[in-house]
């Protein structure tokens, strides 16, 4: 295998592992919506790192959580329901991103990369940032495991028995804008927030525990990840857009199995 | 434990023809669990609550009556520490132990989750399946231990959440509407159990309930609510004061009434409650007419 495809199957792998746990909670407290908006903020990112000729994945990771934070603050607000802000909020961001990278001068800006990802472009800081990365995930998720699963199934019972639900949500949030920041990396903004909860979905149907949900989640993207690149390779196809594909042949065979399954316990 | 008796308590301001006043609200029994002092909530410039006081002793059962928009569930959320309070304060016996049943628990399909795993979510870490399957045995639902939160029935869902507080050794349960979504054999059954639960543990109970005729014959103390406290007392005062037939009507109070007379307690030639032996309630006399 060549140097570059070992580095892009390390970097799938890696970003699987880390998003299935939190695309479970993402799918759960439904914020597919959220993620993607936070995601459209990234292009705003990348325009002001090219600008500003500092380091583009810093510079996403720092604009992705800016705006987690300003939409943490604007859901509290009561004029506009919610999802309409987060759509005003998803597009208003992706054309000012638009427009920021086109006022660039210099090299000409591959926007197409930001948007679909290359995968296969993977360098190894680039590892060794995704494998710092997946320790603080799953370092926060220790800790933040039970307390997120307690205010997802219902925050005020969480509340009234003592888990500290603001700051526990507040910390997932800006978590999950990091993770979506390294999604865009991989796969780019526009399917990054597929990875986060395609594999979720297709662990759902097999799932009876949370928790046995996320590992149903994280073992679909790993296998999608590696089924994916194996594709991309093979036929010349997109790297990121073949992964998702995967995901979503997952997703699929997974409720089939579910409804033939929920068909023969009706009839047996 | 009662600490006003069968005496009425009317709140402290004015606000209408049929209420007494004058009378100022107790201080806290210092065997108070919990306890309200001139507790206002209001949200977006309304007032949900106003000048609410009450007390909750250990051991008794206080319900909470009032019609809908009276308040009852942002007290509820106020004496949990989960609405803000404009004024007044909330006090807690230190070291109490509260177990919480919501009004509404509506789980995300979207989240797998098993009877048993719910009940080991936020309980210490000893708790055994068996100790899980005997708090189920306990409320009625022993079967449910394996099965899959979102596809209980709503009698099913609520002796689960009852067990799930229950796991917590509570002092107190609050419950709010327990009976939300039940038939009227299932009020009776979930009223039975929950008076069953306070009679085995000594946990106290407060209730919360928009349905009058249906206040449990065990009730101790009555606090009806209609942003302010209206009246309290025992339930057959309550249900006698003229403020309590002019929100729900004289209708109302009388089927209250006459469930409380026959179904509880006689009364001796003194007026004292002579209690009757525990008999299930006849299906007939829980409804209004």
């Amino acid at each position: 295998m060549e140097p570059f495809f070992v580095r892009a199957l390390l970097a799938a792998i890696g970003l699987a592992i880390i998003a299935a746990p939190l695309g479970c909670f993402v799918v759960w407290r439904r914020m597919a919506y959220f993620g993607e908006t936070i995601a459209q903020a990234s292009l705003i990112g990348v325009a002001a790192g090219l600008a500003l000729q500092s380091n583009l994945t810093l510079a996403v990771v720092l604009m992705t959580l800016a705006m987690a934070v300003m939409l943490m603050a604007l859901e509290r607000q009561r004029i506009v329901p919610v999802d309409s802000l987060l759509g005003t909020m998803h597009y208003v961001a992706l054309a000012l991103g638009i427009i920021a990278t086109s006022q660039l001068s210099g090299p000409t800006v591959n926007v197409m990369g930001f948007l679909f990802g290359d995968v296969l472009a993977v360098s190894t800081p680039d590892l060794v940032m995704l494998a710092a990365a997946a320790v603080a995930v799953y370092g926060t998720l220790y800790w933040l495991w039970e307390p997120l699963l307690r205010l997802s199934i219902h925050s005020d019972l969480a509340a009234a028995e003592g888990v500290a639900v603001q700051r526990t949500r507040i910390v997932f949030t800006l978590l999950l804008a990091l993770v979506i920041a390294l999604a865009i990396k991989v796969v780019g903004a526009l399917l990054a927030i597929a990875f986060l909860i395609i594999p979720a979905v297709a662990a759902r149907p097999l799932s009876r525990t949370p928790e046995t949900m996320a590992m149903f989640a994280i073992g679909i993207a790993v296998l999608s990840a590696v089924a994916g690149l194996y594709l991309s390779a093979a036929y010349d196809l997109p790297s990121g857009p073949s992964i998702v594909v995967a995901m979503a042949g997952f997703a699929l065979g997974s409720m089939v199995y579910a409804s033939v399954r929920s068909k023969t316990a009706l009839t047996s | 434990m009662i600490q006003d008796g069968g005496q009425l308590t009317a709140h402290p301001h004015v606000h209408g023809p049929n209420c007494n006043h004058g009378s100022p609200v107790p201080p806290a029994p210092a065997n108070a669990l919990i306890s309200g002092h001139g507790v206002s909530v209001s949200r977006n410039g309304r007032a949900l609550i106003e000048n609410v006081s009450l007390s909750i002793a250990a051991g008794e059962i206080l319900t909470l009556i009032g019609p809908n928009g009276a308040g009852k569930s942002t007290l509820v959320r106020a004496l949990l520490g989960l609405e803000p309070l404009t004024s007044g304060r909330i006090e807690r016996k230190p070291g109490v132990r509260i177990g919480y049943v919501p009004q509404r628990f509506d789980l995300d399909p979207t989240i797998p989750l098993t009877v048993n795993r719910f009940l080991a979510l936020g309980t210490s870490s000893g708790t055994g399946t068996w100790e899980m399957s005997a708090t189920l045995g306990e409320v009625g639902a022993p079967h449910l231990l394996r099965a899959e939160v979102s596809r209980l029935s709503g009698g099913e869902l609520q002796r689960v959440l009852l067990a799930r507080a229950l796991l917590h050794k509570p002092d107190l349960l609050v419950l709010d509407e327990p009976v939300r979504g039940l038939d009227h054999l299932g009020e009776a059954a979930m009223y039975d159990l929950i008076s069953a639960v306070r009679d085995a543990r000594g946990t106290a109970i407060l209730l919360v309930s928009h349905d009058l005729n249906l206040v449990m014959a065990k009730t101790d103390r009555v606090l009806c609510l209609n942003r302010h406290v209206c009246c309290s007392g025992r339930p057959e005062a309550v249900a006698a004061h003229p403020a309590y037939a002019q929100l729900f009507g004289p209708e109302a109070a009388r089927a209250f009434a006459v469930y409380t007379h026959h179904h509880d307690h006689t009364h001796d030639a003194t007026g004292a409650p002579v209690p009757q032996p525990a008999s299930k309630p006849a299906v007939k006399s829980l409804t209004k007419n």
